[in-house]
Formats: structure tokens, C-alpha cells, sequence
């Protein structure tokens, strides 16, 4: 049979036909670049000795990627672009607006410092496992969820970066790493469940999944929708991926199980995913829901906060402290999405930065401490500050920011938070935050006084790696530069909190003509 | 036809959360597996459940005419499937595998990464 001539069809009311701008790829290719030198890695993944440098040249240029794409929208607006030319919404769009590429960003310099961490304490057979591949896979999971405009397909990133992350964390196939796993599988797998129900419901109400599409029709079409029970199933679904209080038990269960890079890793990026998606659905999609849940969130926040902080100050392995000081920080940056308005929003995406730095540095430094006493107990460890001086003022660093004192990227968040809590008036919320920072400093100055500065009692003389001490080094430096001087990343972080509030330009970007 | 499927929507849910409440792996990997099977019913509801009509627009029309299901929804059963399938297969040897290595397949008796009698930490030197 003959195909209908070609010139009858008025192709461009379902296609974009004219070529996007060079510069737009840049919107696909931090996905596009981890999951093709993923599969090089893959493919190489016997060589174990081309292994790290690979993967670091490709972490590299993934951080330049991202660089490029947040230059790209804080000079130009959100960007789109579409699948297969398909008209949005048919199409899946990849929209990234300023949120999104500052946390893309960050992500990329997490798993840049991790892969160079790993170059030495990942050893041949951990490599020949696959620890590199399953990286960039990850790193393809998180940057596509932190980019994409379509909430299935932020479905899918959230499980290409969950399967990435089970490899990740039987890597070595201890008892404790299998124990660990079974409950970290189980309950992310119920998790994502539970958002996939939301999508097909959300699919059901507004017969699309394009982000812009639906931020617009769930503005026009509220009253008579049972939006209120979408929101819920999204609040449970991502505070469950983000280890908020009550469904938090996977977290301290697993994260201080895996080789120690990889918990920094997942410190810094898997549960900061879950925050994001939470503002961009709670903030963008149902701002009035969100609104009407944010009595539930800021009670959610206050119990994450301090069920994080007291978990932290029973703990007497320094890696179990850590994943529950992960959590106090969610708890944070909850509240701040509680609160709303832009000092929240704004405080949220900045905690939420600022965690992914200095959480991934703090499992670094434990695990170097870790390898200089040969233990990880708080009753055994010692003498670190008379043996490695620079490396206990890195800690030193580390602790105080993490504390969210002055002059580091910890203060202007909760500053932030706290500010636009009494605000609004919720004093409660504000005294946690700090009452939160307070007990955050008992747990970690013990840390300091115990394992830094307790005359030596074990006798093990490794020097720190190179490697480590360099990824380490550089996150440190990040988390002075951004206390220091916040103001560049400020500016942009408050300009991303009025576009998630305001998403006008993120809707433009996807409908330019204004037609849908 | 939406109504029968959303009572045994409601039975799968029923079935996967009482399966997943258990403290045995096995019975949690069933509800697990009847889970992701209720949510991909829900989805295939969502989109219309009519008898074999093709979605396609006739000759001349610029609209669908007849009521047809939306071919979306069951796009989106096809990833889910394969995903939750992929899932599945790897909680299926996790599984096994923490049977072997830790000896139990009770939730309750995994205590190898958060030991009962993990010491305190010390309040002083």
C-alpha cells in the first residue's frame, strides 16, 4: 500500500520541526554521557587497571556537563527538550530549570570526589564487580531525575538509581551488607511502588505526565479533584525515599554497611533525590495541597530532626552516627519545605546542597579515620589529632558545619529555615532546628573528643591515601568557599525557590507559543 | 467494567500489605510480587477498559469516533512490568542469599548489621 503523500500532513502540530539549539543538548547529555560510559565500563570492566582513570575522566566530564547546563539556564530560563521532536505534552520532555541544575551539579561533584575516593579503596575485585559501571549508572539515574520534566519518567530514574544502588550495596557480599540490603531493597521498593500508584492516579485525573501540563491543569481544574489524596500518596512515597520520621528504618539499618565510599555516595545523592522531587511535586505541581499538608510535613520534620540527633548521640560506631545524622538533616530541609514561601523553599534546596557536600565528605573522613585506628568504635578509637594533624582540621571543619555553626555552609541554611519558620510564626519549628543544631554538636564533639583527641590507644600506622585525602580536600574547600561567601550560590538558589513557586517560565519553556 | 477491576484492585492491595506485614521473607516476597501486579491492574484501569476496539482514527475524521482505551496507560504497564519484574528477580536471590549466608529467613532475626547488645558509647576517656 501506498503511503498518503507526505505534503497533505501538517507535521508540525505534532512535531517540533526546526533543529533545537546546539547549546539545548546540553539538557540531555549528562543522562546521555553517564549511561554510554557506563556501558564503555561495562564492557572494560575485567581491566581493572583502567578502571578509575576512566571513570574519573568521565565524572570529569560529567561535572563539566552539568557546569555548562547551569550557566546555560541561569542565562537563559529553563530549557526543554523533547523526545523524539514530539510536541510536549506527547512527547517526554527533559526540562531543567534552575533547581534542577543546581542539584545536577552538586551531584556531579559528589560522584566526582567518590570515584576518585574509590581510585584506592575500591580493590581489584570490587572493581571487577563493577563498582565504576554501577556509578555512572547511578549518576545516570540521578542526574535524569534531577532533569527530567516528566513524571513517569522521574519514576524511572528513581528505579534505574535504585537498581544501581543494590549493586552498589552488596558490593563484597558480607552477612552485614546482605542484612542491610534486605531491608534497604524491600522498603525503596515499596516506596517507588507507592509513587507509581500516585502516577497512574495522576495519569487517571489529568490524562498527562508532562510536569508543565500538569501544574497548569491542576491550577485550572482543582475544585472536585481528589488531588488531596494524590498529594498524600506523593508525600508518603518520596518522605519514604527520603528517610522522614516515621518510615526512616531502612536508612540506619543499612547505610553503614556498604564500603565506606559507597555510603558517602548514597549520603550524598539517593535520599537528596527524594527531596527534590518532593518540592518539585508539593511546590510546583500542588502548591495548595502542599500548603494544606504542611502541619503534617513541619510535625514529620520536627520528629525527623530530632529522632536523627538523639539516634546520632547513642551511637557508638561513628558510621552508624553518620546515617543518622543524614537523617536529622532531612529533617531540616522538611522543614523548610513545611514553611514554604522562598525563604523556605530556598532554605530547603540549600540545606539540601550543602548535605550532599558535607555528608559525603563526613563518610570520607570517618572512613579515613577508620583505616588510621583499624576501627570504627567510639570506645576503641583515638589518637587521630597527634597522628594526622591536617586531616583532624578537615574534620574539625567537617564537624562544625555539619553542626551549622559559622563560617560554614551549614549556618546560612538553617539561618534560612529558621528565619522563615518564626516568620510564619511556628516558633516550635524554629526552636528544633536549632535544638537540632545543638545535639548535632554533642554527637559530633564527642566524636572529636573521643576519636581525635583521646590519647592513643590503639596502634595501627597506616597513612592516609592520597586519593581520599585529595576528594576529601576539595569538599572541604567547598563547604569554607560556600560559608565564606554564599552569595552567588544564594542569589541562584533564591531564584530557583520563586520559579518552583511561580513556574510561568518552566511552563513557557515547555509551551512556547502558549498553545497546549 | 471499572468497578470489578477496582474491587480486585482493592483485593491484590489487600493481599500484597497483609503478605508484607509477615516477618518471612518469602511471604513478603509474594507481596511484593502481588503488589506490583495490583499497581499494574490500577494503571491498566486507568486507562479505559473497553471491548477490542483499535485506536484509530478513521479516514476523514480528525478525532477518535468510537470509544477506544488508552493505549498510553498500557505503555506504561509495559515499563512497570519489566521493571518490577527485574526487581523481583533481584529480591529473589537476595533473598536466598541472606538465607544462606545469615541462616534465617525471619525479618526479626537479622541482626548481623544492628547487633542487639551494641555497646554505648563511652562518657568519658
Amino acid at each position: 500500500m501506498a503511503a498518503p503523500a507526505a505534503s497533505a500532513i501538517d507535521l508540525s502540530r505534532a512535531l517540533v520541526l526546526a533543529p533545537p539549539p546546539v547549546a539545548d543538548w546540553l539538557v540531555i547529555l549528562p543522562v546521555a554521557w553517564c549511561l554510554l560510559s557506563g556501558a564503555v565500563l561495562l564492557m572494560l570492566r575485567k581491566d581493572v587497571r583502567l578502571q578509575p582513570p576512566l571513570a574519573i575522566a568521565a565524572l570529569s566530564v560529567l561535572l563539566l556537563l552539568d557546569a555548562l547546563l547551569l550557566w546555560r539556564v541561569v542565562e537563559g530560563g529553563p530549557v526543554t527538550m523533547v523526545m523524539g521532536r514530539w510536541l510536549p505534552p506527547f512527547g517526554i520532555a527533559f526540562t531543567v530549570d534552575l533547581a534542577g541544575a543546581l542539584f545536577a551539579l552538586f551531584s556531579a561533584i559528589v560522584a566526582l570526589a567518590g570515584g576518585l575516593y574509590a581510585a584506592e579503596s575500591i580493590d581489584a575485585s570490587g572493581r571487577r564487580y563493577g563498582f565504576y559501571p554501577f556509578l555512572l549508572l547511578l549518576m545516570a539515574g540521578v542526574s535524569g531525575a534531577f532533569l527530567t520534566g516528566d513524571i513517569f519518567n522521574l519514576y524511572v530514574w528513581f528505579e534505574v538509581l535504585l537498581i544501581s544502588s543494590f549493586g552498589l550495596l552488596v558490593l563484597g557480599s558480607e552477612p552485614k551488607q546482605i542484612d542491610g540490603a534486605i531491608k534497604y531493597a524491600f522498603l525503596n521498593l515499596v516506596a517507588t511502588t507507592l509513587f507509581l500508584i500516585a502516577v497512574g492516579y495522576l495519569y487517571g485525573l489529568f490524562g498527562t505526565l508532562n510536569m508543565a501540563d500538569i501544574a497548569v491543569k491542576a491550577a485550572e481544574r482543582r475544585p472536585g479533584l481528589p488531588l488531596m489524596t494524590l498529594a498524600v500518596l506523593f508525600v508518603l512515597a518520596f518522605g519514604m525515599k527520603a528517610a522522614a520520621f516515621p518510615v526512616n528504618f531502612w536508612l540506619p539499618a543499612s547505610y553503614h554497611t556498604p564500603r565506606i565510599v559507597v555510603s558517602a555516595l548514597f549520603a550524598g545523592l539517593l535520599t537528596k533525590v527524594g527531596i527534590y522531587a518532593l518540592i518539585r511535586v508539593m511546590v510546583m505541581l500542588f502548591p495548595v495541597e502542599g500548603d494544606a499538608l504542611s502541619f503534617l510535613i513541619a510535625v514529620a520534620a520536627a520528629a525527623t530532626m530530632i529522632f536523627g540527633a538523639l539516634g546520632a548521640i547513642g551511637q557508638s560506631d561513628t558510621r552508624r552516627l553518620l546515617g543518622y545524622l543524614v537523617i536529622s538533616g532531612i529533617g531540616v530541609m522538611l522543614a523548610g519545605v513545611a514553611v514554604g514561601g522562598p525563604g523556605g523553599i530556598g532554605g530547603a534546596l540549600f540545606y539540601a546542597l550543602h548535605s550532599m557536600v558535607v555528608m559525603t565528605a563526613l563518610y570520607m573522613a570517618t572512613g579515613i579515620a577508620g583505616r588510621l585506628c583499624g576501627v570504627f568504635d567510639l570506645n576503641r578509637a583515638g589518637g587521630l589529632y597527634g597522628r594526622a594533624a591536617f586531616f583532624s582540621a578537615l574534620s574539625l571543619v567537617l564537624f562544625l558545619s555539619v553542626s551549622g555553626m559559622p563560617p560554614f555552609s551549614g549556618f546560612w541554611p538553617k539561618v534560612m529555615v529558621a528565619k522563615a519558620a518564626i516568620d510564619i510564626g511556628a516558633w516550635w519549628l524554629a526552636a528544633t532546628v536549632l535544638a537540632t543544631g545543638f545535639l548535632t554538636m554533642i554527637a559530633v564533639g564527642r566524636v572529636w573528643a573521643l576519636a581525635y583527641w583521646r590519647p592513643e590507644k590503639t596502634a595501627s600506622e597506616p597513612a592516609p591515601r592520597a586519593s581520599a585525602m585529595l576528594s576529601l580536600s576539595a569538599l572541604v574547600a567547598l563547604t569554607v568557599a560556600i560559608g565564606l561567601y554564599p552569595d552567588p550560590l544564594l542569589q541562584q538558589i533564591q531564584a530557583a525557590a520563586s520559579l518552583l513557586a511561580e513556574p510561568s517560565a518552566y511552563v513557557n519553556s515547555v509551551f512556547p507559543q502558549g498553545a497546549r | 467494567m471499572e468497578v470489578p477491576f477496582a474491587l480486585l484492585i482493592g483485593i491484590f492491595f489487600a493481599a500484597a500489605v497483609y503478605l508484607m506485614l509477615s516477618k518471612f521473607l518469602v511471604r513478603i516476597l509474594l507481596g511484593v510480587a502481588i503488589l506490583g501486579n495490583a499497581v499494574n491492574l490500577l494503571l491498566f484501569t486507568t486507562g479505559r477498559i473497553v471491548r477490542e476496539v483499535p485506536p484509530i482514527i478513521p479516514a476523514g475524521a480528525d478525532h477518535q469516533v468510537a470509544v477506544t482505551a488508552n493505549p498510553l496507560p498500557q505503555a506504561l504497564i509495559l515499563t512497570a512490568i519489566v521493571i518490577s519484574f527485574s526487581f523481583f528477580a533481584f529480591l529473589l536471590v537476595l533473598s536466598y542469599r541472606a538465607f544462606q549466608d545469615l541462616g534465617t529467613d525471619n525479618a526479626n532475626e537479622m541482626r548481623v548489621a544492628e547487633p542487639a547488645t551494641d555497646p554505648a558509647p563511652p562518657t568519658g576517656y
